[in-house]
Parts: C-alpha cells; sequence; structure tokens
C-alpha cells in the first residue's frame, strides 16, 4: 500500500536532487531544469498532503505552482537565449562580470 | 475675576512669541511698542487683581488644566493669586512696563532690539509663573524659566571675546552668563530635594495640602526641607557662598541688571522663603541661620560696594546687601517686613540702575566713576533720580527706604539679637556712604571725562518720562505701610514690635538715621569737591581685599575650577579617550574588517552564490531542528 510517507520521501528526494543540480551545475538551461524539478517535488507533496487530509486547498496551489513555473520557464528560456547570443556560451564560470 | 489672571499671566509670553518672531530681523521700534503695551496690559491685570484681592480679602485659585497625573501624583497646572502672589505681580510687572519702555530708548543702536525683546518678556512670563504657581512643582518650573532667560540675557553680547580677569573681573558676557547658569544649577539641585522632601512625606506638591500637613511632620524632616529649600533660595538670591554670580551679571545690557539682577529674579529666593513660611515658623534653628546669613551677606557686600569703582557693580553688591536685610527679615519671623522692603527696594534700585544706564548711555559704555564727574550739568534728570533713589536706598526719611529698613532693623532690635542689630546699623551707614560715594563722583566734583574725550548728553525725553513711576514710588511706597500691613497679614503671619521696642522706637530710628546721614556727609567731605585719591589708602591690605572681593572668586577659581578642571582632562584622556572611544571604535573596527575579509565572497560567479545559499538553508534547517528539539 502506499502511503502520504511514501509520497512525501519521494518529494523529499525529488527535492533533494534539485537542490544537488542547482549547486554543482554550472549550466544555466541545466540549473533551470534543477528548479524545476525542486518545484515539482513541492507540487507532490502538496498533492499527496492535500489528498489525505481531503481538502482541495492543496491541490488548487498545486495547480498555481505550475502556472507560475510555465510562465518563468518562459521568461527565463527568452533571457537565457539573449544571454546566449552574446556570450556564446551558458557557463556559470564564464560569465563572473560583477566580482566584489 | 479668572480671565483678569489668564490676561496678566499670558500677556508677557505673546509679547515674547510676538518679539519672537522678528528676532532675526533688523530693528523695528513697532516690535518695543508693542512688547510694552502688552506688558502694560499685563500690569493693569495685575492692579486689577490687587484691587479685587484688597477689597475682597479673598483669594482666587484657578486650575488651567492637569498637567502631570501618574499614580498617586497630581500636578495640575494651577495658579493662586492671593495676597503675597498679587503684591509680587504687582512689583514684578510694574517694573518690567517700565524697562520695556525704556529699553526701546536704551536698546535704541543695537541690532539686535527685537531679539532682546522677546528674551525681556520671556522673562516676565516665568516670573509671573513662579510667583503664581499654587504649588511647587510649578514654582519650579518658573525658577528655571527664569534661570534661563538672566542666562539668555547676561550673554546678550555674547559676541564680546574674554579678557584676562585682571582687566575686566567678569571676563565676558558670556563667561559670566555661564557662572550665574552654573551656580544656580547647583543651588537648584538643593531645591529639588527640598521639593521631593516634602513630596515624601505629603504627598503632594499643592501649597495648601503641604502646608495643612506640616505640622504632623517630624521636626528632623522640617528641618531638612527647610535647609534643602533655603539652598535653592541661596542660589537665586546670591547669598553667600553663591553670591559670586551676581556682580559678574552686570555683563548684561543696563535694564536686564535693573529688572532682573535688582528687582525681580534675585528676590525669587525671598520669596520662596516667605511662601514656605509655614516651615520657616516651625524650623527656629534654620531661621536664625537665615537672618545671621542674611546680615552677614548685608555687611559683607556693603563692605566690597565701599571700594568699587565699577557703576553697575557697586548698585549689585547694595543688591545683594539689601537682598541680605530682606533674608535677616524672613529668618526672624517678620514675613510682612520683608514683602515689604522687597517691594520698596524694587521701585528705588530699578530706578537706580535705570539711571546708571543712562549715564552709560551717555559715557560711551565707560563705567569707571573715577572717570566721570560732573555730570549734573548734562543729565540734570538723571541726577535727580539717581539722588532719589539713593537717598531711598540710604533709608532717609520720607522715602521709602527709610520705612521698609528701618522696620527690618527695629525687628533685629525686637527679637533682642543685638549683634545684628549693630551690624545692620553700621551696614546702614556703609548703604548711605557707597551709594552716595557713587553718586557724587557721577554728578558731582570736576569734569575728569573731558580728559577721555567723551561728551555726555542726556537721555531721551520718553525713556525719562517712562521712569517717572519708579521715582514716584521710590519716594511715596513707604507711606503704604500701614495699609500693606493690614492687607498682608490676612495671609502671612503678624509680626508686631513688644511695648518696649514700641517705646524705643523713635532712638532706634535716630540712631539708624544717625548713620545713614553721617554716611552721606562723610560721602561729601571725601568726593563731594572732587577725586582726591589716596595712595596710601588704596594700597593697604584691607583696600586691596575689598577690592578683590575677598579673593573669593580668585579661590573659587583655583580651589573649585580649575581642580575640576584638571579632572576633567584627565577623565577625557584617560578614560573616555581611553577605554569609551577604545570600545565603541573596536567594535566599529570588528565589522569593517569582517566586511572587508567576506567581501572576497562575492565573486561574481552565480554557481558559488548558489552554493552559499545552500550553505544558508543547511544552517537555517540545523537551528530549526535544534529548537524544535529544545523548545
Amino acid at each position: 500500500m502506499i502511503g502520504l510517507n511514501h509520497y512525501l520521501i519521494l518529494s523529499g528526494l525529488l527535492f533533494a536532487i534539485g537542490l544537488v543540480g542547482v549547486v554543482r551545475r554550472k549550466n544555466l538551461l541545466m540549473l533551470f531544469f534543477a528548479t524545476e524539478v525542486m518545484l515539482n517535488a513541492a507540487n507532490v507533496a502538496f498533492a499527496a498532503v492535500s489528498h489525505y487530509y481531503g481538502d482541495l486547498t492543496g491541490q488548487m496551489f498545486a495547480f498555481f505552482i505550475i502556472a507560475v513555473a510555465a510562465s518563468e520557464v518562459a521568461v527565463g528560456l527568452g533571457l537565457l537565449i539573449v544571454l546566449y547570443k552574446k556570450h556564446g556560451s551558458l557557463d556559470l564560470d564564464g560569465l563572473s562580470t560583477m566580482k566584489g | 475675576m479668572e480671565k483678569f489672571v489668564y490676561i496678566a499671566l499670558f500677556a508677557p509670553l505673546v509679547s515674547s512669541l510676538f518679539a519672537a518672531l522678528y528676532g532675526m530681523s533688523s530693528r523695528k521700534v513697532y516690535v518695543g511698542i508693542i512688547a510694552s503695551l502688552l506688558l502694560t496690559t499685563s500690569f493693569l491685570a495685575s492692579a486689577i487683581l490687587a484691587t479685587y484681592v484688597y477689597q475682597t480679602g479673598g483669594s482666587i485659585h484657578v486650575t488651567m488644566m492637569e498637567w502631570i497625573g501618574a499614580g498617586d501624583l497630581m500636578i495640575p497646572f494651577g495658579f493662586v493669586v492671593d495676597q503675597v502672589s498679587v503684591t509680587m505681580m504687582t512689583v514684578v510687572t510694574l517694573v518690567s512696563t517700565v524697562v520695556h519702555f525704556y529699553s526701546i530708548g536704551y536698546m535704541d543702536h543695537d541690532k539686535s532690539f527685537n531679539r532682546f525683546f522677546s528674551y525681556l518678556s520671556a522673562f516676565v512670563f516665568s516670573m509671573m509663573v513662579l510667583v503664581m504657581s499654587d504649588n511647587f512643582a510649578g514654582l519650579f518650573i518658573g525658577w528655571e524659566g527664569v534661570g534661563v532667560c538672566s542666562w539668555l540675557l547676561i550673554g546678550f553680547w555674547y559676541h564680546k571675546p574674554d579678557v584676562s580677569p585682571e582687566e575686566n573681573p567678569s571676563i565676558s558676557p558670556s563667561w559670566a552668563a555661564n557662572e550665574a547658569f552654573i551656580v544656580n544649577r547647583i543651588a537648584d539641585l538643593g531645591m529639588l530635594v527640598g521639593i521631593f522632601i516634602l513630596y515624601w512625606n505629603t504627598g503632594s506638591l499643592q501649597y495648601d495640602v503641604v502646608f495643612a500637613e506640616i505640622p504632623y511632620l517630624g521636626h528632623g524632616i522640617l528641618v531638612a526641607a527647610a535647609i534643602a529649600l533655603f539652598i535653592g533660595a541661596m542660589g537665586k538670591s546670591a547669598q553667600f557662598p553663591l553670591h559670586t554670580w551676581l556682580t559678574d551679571a552686570m555683563e548684561g545690557p543696563t535694564p536686564v541688571s535693573a529688572l532682573i539682577h535688582a528687582a525681580t529674579m534675585v528676590t525669587a529666593g525671598v520669596f520662596l522663603v516667605i511662601r514656605a513660611n509655614p516651615i520657616y515658623s516651625l524650623t527656629p534653628e534654620v531661621s536664625y541661620f537665615i537672618a545671621a546669613l542674611g546680615t552677614f551677606v548685608a555687611f559683607f557686600a556693603a563692605s566690597m560696594a565701599l571700594v568699587n569703582r565699577d557703576l553697575k557693580r557697586i548698585i549689585a553688591y547694595s543688591t545683594l546687601s539689601q537682598l541680605g536685610y530682606m533674608f535677616a527679615a524672613a529668618g526672624l519671623g517678620a514675613y510682612w517686613i520683608a514683602l515689604f522692603h522687597l517691594a520698596a527696594h524694587a521701585f528705588f534700585k530699578a530706578l537706580l540702575f535705570l539711571g546708571a544706564g543712562n549715564v552709560m548711555h551717555a559715557m560711551h559704555d565707560e563705567l569707571d566713576i573715577f572717570k566721570m564727574g560732573g555730570l549734573k550739568k548734562s543729565m540734570r534728570w538723571t541726577y535727580i533720580y539717581m539722588g532719589v533713589a539713593s537717598l531711598a536706598l540710604a533709608g532717609i526719611p520720607p522715602l521709602a527706604g527709610f520705612f521698609s529698613k528701618d522696620a527690618i532693623i527695629e525687628t533685629a532690635f525686637n527679637e533682642g539679637t543685638l549683634v545684628l542689630w549693630i551690624v545692620l546699623v553700621v551696614t546702614a551707614g556703609m548703604t548711605a556712604f557707597y551709594s552716595f560715594r557713587q553718586v557724587f563722583l557721577t554728578f558731582e566734583g570736576d569734569e575728569r571725562y573731558k580728559a577721555f574725550g567723551i561728551h555726555p548728553h542726556e537721555m531721551y525725553k520718553f525713556v525719562l518720562i517712562a521712569m517717572s513711576p519708579l521715582a514716584l514710588l521710590a519716594v511715596i511706597a513707604g507711606f503704604f505701610q500701614g495699609a500693606f500691613h493690614s492687607f498682608i497679614i490676612k495671609l502671612l503671619p503678624n509680626y508686631e514690635m513688644s511695648e518696649h521696642t514700641h517705646h524705643l522706637v523713635w532712638l532706634l530710628g535716630t540712631i539708624v538715621l544717625a548713620f545713614a546721614v553721617g554716611g552721606i556727609l562723610l560721602a561729601w567731605i571725601k568726593y563731594g569737591k572732587g577725586l582726591k585719591r589716596n595712595e596710601k589708602l588704596e594700597n593697604s591690605f584691607v583696600y586691596k581685599l575689598l577690592k578683590n572681593q575677598y579673593y573669593i572668586p580668585h579661590f573659587y577659581a583655583e580651589f573649585i575650577s580649575k581642580p575640576y578642571a584638571m579632572i576633567s582632562d584627565m577623565m577625557w584622556k584617560s578614560v573616555d579617550m581611553k577605554i569609551i572611544d577604545t570600545t565603541v571604535d573596536g567594535i566599529a573596527y570588528l565589522f569593517y574588517g569582517g566586511g572587508d575579509k567576506t567581501r572576497k565572497m562575492q565573486t561574481g560567479n552565480l554557481s558559488t552564490y548558489l552554493n552559499w545559499m545552500g550553505v544558508g538553508l543547511a544552517l537555517l534547517l540545523i537551528v530549526a531542528a535544534i529548537s524544535a528539539v529544545i523548545g
């Protein structure tokens, strides 16, 4: 039987994978993917908890997150294309122009 | 009647605020005129109140609003117009009105004309709060208010540079102003302690409540309160050893000296003792000390006036001496006589000061009476005014000073304190001598000023007319002694001479008069025909001692100011710089250095930032976990 805990563990694992991706990856596009993974980890947790309590609010929130993620990708990808045209690469180590 | 109370109180405030609007602009005569008219209004309201209180024999008590209410402490803005306060109000507003009109002429050439009127009216308002308040808190507010205004006005010509004490004993106006303010702070601490003692033991600051509780308090508490309050009075009324500021306060413009340092503010200490008479009546030892100190100051100040050459300082010493007389009377229980002398003294001493102002104006701010002489030709009216005021001060009948001063001297005899009586009689002779030494050196004899190329001229006519009410009162105030007595004893304890004294009153009066006339004659013989300097006398020890004010300012400078400056210097360099500043700077350097070291975190590489964010997240999680476990 698959219970709430399984979903939450899955959600936690996904979030951890996303976090590692955000921290370790050097390519901006990969960072975007990692962010999407983390957002969806949250979605899984929301949906699972919502089902567990029989309250639809959590699932509604998951929809909101999907909408936000979609618009974020739309804007973000546009920016990435501009960045790529300017520098010819999306490698973070090559983009450090604002040193303290 | 209530509205007259408010008019009397607030007209000076309105005047002050109005003049303050023009504080920074150039001289506008109408500012002076409007201020003077508002003061006249205040005087008229006070006079109406005085008539009312005289006719009904009652008092007016108004509570404007609640001021401080905290727990059991209730202090309202309340004002009481009774026999004592109405006397003070009338005297204060009358002298202030004259001084305001006088200042229009005197401050004629001053570029801060408007500012002067603002300060002067603010002073009158504070003084009215002081005398009208129905509680000790209001009294204290007024007390501090007159202190601030006194500071502002003594230091009115603050731009004058400091000079050495040999050249000018009061160094500079700003120095003198600070001295007056600081000395008064010392005394005010005593007064605050007195007020606290009373509040602690009676639970109120209202005069009527406090004085109703007084008989039930322990003797020790009463003595402590009486002493503490008297310390406050000593500062304001410049009694020994806090007297040095008064003569230095002569650095201020002369109208200020007339109003604040002769007629009104310096008498606030006497007013306090009179107001708190239920306390002093029950503490005979403190009262006796007050009488003895007053007598000592009367003599002490008069002795310094004998040799001084500064026109205003001589009058300042005589003020000090007369304040001593007032304290002597108050200390001996003759409160009404003290108040009577206070009022009479206010008239003739203000007149004397304003006369001195005329002389200064004519002599281009020269104050050395050795450089004057023969001014009676060009300044006839001023001579008459100053002559009348000096006669009143010397106690020549039928002028005001004769009645009031004689009553004090009689009181000293009546109480059987013969030492005090002898000192006061001798002082009366000295008073007559130094006042007429000054008058004769200024107005009679050879015209020494010609050597200095000065062309004296009489003061404006309207100024001379403005001074006339004071001259009139200096002459006739004494005749109201009986009326004043029956008026004031409705509130103050009565004091009557015993049968024995009554019997001897003619003899006593004659002795005092003989001393006074003797003083005047001696002054005439020595100075009437001109200045003859006696080198041997001027080099004698006593002369030098008196000339240097018994070396007291020197003593204060050497043994109080200098060690204090040394300690301050040490505290600055070792404690403040080395401990406090180092600590504060250390904290600043910690953040500065830390910021500099962590600056390198800012690599510009997004990946590094995200790593740091991960570290931060991990730390927050750990903190959250720990607090969840502990909490």
